[in-house]
């Protein structure tokens, strides 16, 4: 029986989490493989458009990582994020994609464990829930 | 020389934009000396079997508006594209989805149950639903089939050219009728109307202060607008961020946030998308490092209707295209 694996695109800063991505591999951290990451300058830079476009490519889940509130690298990137993707989470919702599939997490450069553990919690969690509703159509 | 043929069609639409083409005003008699219209449904009696008589890429251009709803409308484009050399989609629901694209947050089915049965003004007790096909005295009648989805025109056919709006200002149409005329057109695919955001060319752009930070989201409903101020300033949702210019500010002019109907400008994806960026930028952004969790999400759930507001008139065209059900 085919197990379903989630697919799911990630969006690291690359000040903090991409560090901590980095941390968390190379301290042989076990996390699953369902994460492709994609390294961005801030999570500021990471526009709705490439959510809602990771969704409509098939993604079953899309991951935010960025730097703590108040760590932010631009002093305030992450702080649009945190309202762009609360505002994004309503209105996914709104079509159809439960706001569970979109996730912003704040991941340091030393946090190689808790990215680990965010990578393996999210990927449970769409398993749980299942192939995203973009897919089945 | 005998004039060129113009074919005017509309699909799901309102009229509106057959009423744009009666206020050219005079320059509408000049269109009439200059073309030979073949078909237009609201003003001249042609039928469908006239276009069908004409050869191949006879009709020199079919300006269509409205989206695609119906078998029947489907049906109908192609055929005009089969007959037409250039096809513009004319129009808002044309060119992203319209008014009529809001219909994607349903389907058929539950458009069907919400119209035939559930309106309270309607009384249906045998729950008769239309059908494609039904037998009265022997006779079969048939009716188009009504899709899950309304598409956009271009999701439909190849289309040449588009002419935003809700509708097309006269000025971009009569543009748009002379450059076709003089045969003067930009590339393939263009959309006839500026490239900039309506925020450039907006008369309040120098009511705007350098940074906008909306603390409370109102509707335009819910207070008294001032006719001079930037709508953000104010508090209200205006898509003129995010959306193209050309329109000649009519909404604006008459104290109305933009509501989108331009779609987006050159090389945006998606609309909705980046209307929501800009606005969820801008909410809130006074103070924002000492913003708790519940304020953030109070501020944010105070724009009660995320994707209805910022896909209004292009959710058939937006990545998505539709709600997922």
């Amino acid at each position: 029986m085919n197990q379903f694996e989630p697919k799911i695109l990630g969006f690291c800063c690359n000040w903090c989490s991409y560090a901590g991505a980095d941390l968390a591999g190379t301290s042989r951290m076990q996390q699953v493989p369902n994460v492709r990451i994609i390294r961005v300058m801030c999570s500021g830079r990471v526009d709705p458009t490439f959510i809602i476009k990771a969704f409509e490519a098939g993604a079953d889940g899309v991951l935010i990582a960025g730097c703590h509130p108040g760590d932010c690298h631009y002093i305030g990137g992450n702080y649009k994020t945190i309202r762009r993707i609360s505002l994004l989470h309503n209105m996914l919702e709104q079509l159809g994609i439960e706001k569970e599939r979109l996730r912003l997490e704040w991941v340091s450069a030393s946090e190689g464990a808790k990215f680990a553990g965010i990578v393996n919690n999210f990927t449970e969690r769409l398993k749980e829930l299942g192939a995203s509703p973009v897919k089945a159509q | 020389m005998a004039k060129p043929k113009v074919a005017f069609y509309w699909n799901a639409s309102c009229g509106g934009c057959e009423e744009t083409v009666i206020d050219l005003n005079e320059d509408i008699l000049k269109v009439a000396d200059a073309v030979d219209i073949v078909l237009w449904p609201v003003a001249l009696d042609f039928k469908r079997k006239d276009i069908e008589a004409l050869a191949d890429g006879e009709i020199a251009v079919s300006f269509i508006n409205g989206s695609i709803r119906l078998e029947e409308q489907e049906n109908m484009v192609k055929l005009l594209t089969q007959k037409s050399g250039l096809v513009v989609a004319f129009g808002a629901c044309a060119h992203i989805g319209g008014i009529p694209g809001l219909g994607n947050f349903w389907n058929r089915e539950t458009i069907f149950e919400r119209a035939y049965k559930g309106v309270p003004s309607v009384e249906n007790p045998e729950g008769t639903l239309p059908q494609e096909r039904t037998t009265v005295d022997g006779c079969d009648l048939t009716l188009s089939e009504f899709y899950d989805t309304v598409k956009t025109l271009n999701q439909t056919i190849d289309v040449d050219y588009y002419l935003p709006g809700c509708p097309p200002p006269p000025d971009l149409v009569m543009n748009a009728v002379n450059a076709i005329l003089q045969g003067d057109l930009p590339e393939k695919g263009a959309v006839l109307a500026p490239a900039k955001a309506l925020c450039d060319t907006c008369p309040r752009r120098d009511s705007k202060p350098e940074k906008i930070s909306i603390s409370e989201v109102k509707r335009p409903w819910e207070i008294k607008m001032d006719p001079e101020t930037c709508f953000l300033v104010q508090g209200v949702i205006c898509l003129g961020p995010a959306t193209r210019s050309g329109c000649g500010e009519t909404c604006i002019r008459a104290n109305m946030p933009c509501r989108g109907c331009f779609g987006p400008v050159d090389g945006v994806a998606d609309q909705g998308a980046r209307a929501l960026s800009a606005i969820a930028s801008i909410l809130g952004l006074e103070g924002e490092e000492n913003m708790s969790e519940e304020e953030t999400q109070k501020l944010v759930d105070q724009i009660v209707d995320p994707a209805g507001t910022f896909y209004r008139f292009g959710l058939p065209a937006s990545l998505l295209r539709r709600k997922k059900m």
